[in-house]
């Protein structure tokens, strides 16, 4: 459009060129109507009173749950020591895993590129994409409700995450440092002990102790399917409907996440 | 000792301690773990008869993981399936818009601290709150089913995204939005010529990251009745139908391992 009164019509600066605002505005489009066709799809059998509702069930579910029913704490500090245990542990037996899968995944300490590496790639990933819940329901069912099955999906779920991590850390090393010990003759052995080990301690550390604390904040609601610790109490005061009890584990859990996020920041810090 | 004892030179090498230099420390930190492992160790209470029992429930879970079975719970698999998609792509879309704002309210270089110190405890309240707790509360609030398991993955997006924009915005070259504001431009046009393009491409990363994140979670939601593939996955654990179980897993990791694919994919390509 342009109008007759302006005889000299100074370009306007535009933010982008016309055919690129064009395919901005189909891009927006698409995700607008995606989004409404799965909206649709999602709320299909949503029950619209329940949500209506909520407001006033919030306020209820408010006055049941406060104030936090603090003498039941006694009966928490057995539940809370397993779920650091299931942490640690599982950290552990984790770190004994993904260890040698990580020197077979990288690229410059695996023994055979063709079969090994592909294999240790697969077991890092899939262990990476199955949530550490999910491993917790397959061995609950397997083993049987209890700590073990915990500490074992805490330590399946850590591998692939731990083992990611160290063998890009492996990949990374400083290849003149492996070359100076090749050179005086070392075995393969000692290649990776004087070469190697050293240049990717600290991240092994570091990553040890964020997984650590990852595992505390995944620990603590394992119970839930039945893998111990103070999930499993959360479980059981969910069942009997006990809302201030629900409160305090909840805040229970909160703590525990808070101290182990500043220890193993404090830790880091440290390392790094 | 004689003299020439100490003239001689040293003919072995040991490795010096890397990560802890004072001994004593080592001395200390190893018996510390010690005590703990037994400890520990003690604690763990393995009933041994009902692990025997699992090593045959294990095989045949094996069993069930290579022979998947699709058709018996199909029905139950595929709505579960399109539940997870969609809270997975609209409770992306809507903490995303949700976390913009909050992104950024809490970087320090533009929000005013009244505004900050909101933003931040907004976002720490969402990153403390694992998914599952979230979703216990929403379902008690909203009712089972997908609406609230859309609603707990929002609210983690929003600290996630939140967080990351909001350093990435700490982060930016002051010089740029510096030459924005010598121009005379008002705090929008600030926000739109001089920050937003120096951090939309890492917005739009994180975003693609976390809608991945979104997915796996949403597998796991539906534990506690928040909709989505985890609630028939945990139906056809606790009945043993391991063949039904090793089906919905393969479709999650599948469906993981190509959207993870496709997401770094295209992260590399917007950068």
């Amino acid at each position: 459009m342009s109008s007759q009164d302006t005889t000299t019509t100074v370009p306007v600066w535009q933010h982008r060129m016309p055919k690129t605002r064009l395919a901005l505005w189909f891009f927006w489009l698409l995700i607008v109507a995606t989004f409404v066709y799965c909206w649709n799809l999602m709320t299909a059998q949503t029950m619209w009173v329940f949500v209506y509702d909520a407001p006033t069930a919030a306020a209820d579910l408010m006055s049941r749950a406060w104030p936090p029913r603090f003498s039941y704490m006694e009966r928490l500090w057995k539940p809370l020591w397993d779920t650091i245990n299931i942490a640690t542990l599982g950290t552990l037996i984790g770190i004994m895993m993904a260890v040698p899968l990580a020197f077979l995944a990288a690229a410059n300490t695996t023994p055979s590129r063709l079969l090994l590496r592909p294999l240790a790639l697969f077991c890092i990933v899939t262990s990476r994409s199955i949530n550490s819940l999910i491993w917790a329901m397959l061995l609950v069912s397997i083993l049987g409700p209890g700590i073990l099955a915990g500490i074992l999906a805490i330590a399946l779920r850590s591998v692939g995450f731990i083992g990611k991590l160290l063998y890009e850390a492996i990949e990374e090393t400083d290849i003149s440092q492996v070359e100076a010990i090749t050179a005086t003759g070392a075995s393969k052995g000692q290649i990776l002990n004087y070469g190697i080990v050293p240049q990717v301690l600290p991240a092994f550390f570091g990553i040890s102790v964020f997984r650590w604390d990852i595992n505390i904040r995944e620990s603590a609601i394992l119970g839930l399917v039945g893998a111990g610790g103070i999930g499993a109490r959360l479980q059981a005061s969910l069942n009997m409907l006990a809302w201030p009890q629900v409160t305090l584990i909840v805040l229970v859990i909160l703590a525990t996440v808070v101290v182990s996020e500043w220890v193993s920041a404090r830790v880091r810090h440290a390392i790094i | 000792m004689s003299v020439a004892n100490l003239q001689t030179f040293p003919s072995t090498w040991k490795k010096p301690p890397q990560m802890i230099k004072s001994r004593r420390w080592r001395i200390i930190l190893m018996i510390g773990a010690v005590c703990y492992l037994t400890l520990a160790l003690g604690s763990v209470e393995i009933n041994w008869t009902r692990v025997i029992d699992g090593i045959e429930r294990g095989q045949r879970f094996i069993q069930g993981f290579l022979e998947p079975d699709f058709t018996t719970r199909w029905r139950d698999i595929r709505s579960g399936l399109i539940e997870s998609l969609t809270m997975t792509f609209t409770s992306t879309v809507v903490g995303v818009l949700i976390s913009v704002p909050i992104g950024i309210g809490a970087a320090r270089n533009l929000a005013p601290p009244w505004l900050y110190l909101i933003c931040r405890s907004i976002i720490a309240a969402s990153r403390a709150l694992q998914e599952i707790i979230v979703a216990i509360f929403f379902v008690a609030l909203f009712g089972f089913g997908a609406f609230a398991g859309f609603l707990t993955l929002s609210f983690a997006t929003i600290g996630f995204i939140g967080k990351l924009l909001a350093e990435d915005i700490e982060d930016i070259d002051e010089s740029q939005a510096e030459a924005i504001r010598a121009t005379g431009a008002s705090w929008r046009q600030l926000i739109n010529y001089g920050i937003q393009p120096q951090v939309m491409p890492r917005l739009i990363g994180l975003s693609l990251y976390r809608l991945d994140i979104n997915f796996r979670e949403s597998a796991v939601i539906g534990i506690v009745g928040a909709g989505g593939i985890g609630a028939a996955l945990s139906t056809s654990l606790s009945r043993y139908e391991y063949d039904s179980a090793g089906a919905i897993l393969l479709i999650i990791i599948a469906i993981v391992m190509t959207a993870e694919y496709l997401s770094g994919h295209l992260r590399r390509l917007v950068k």
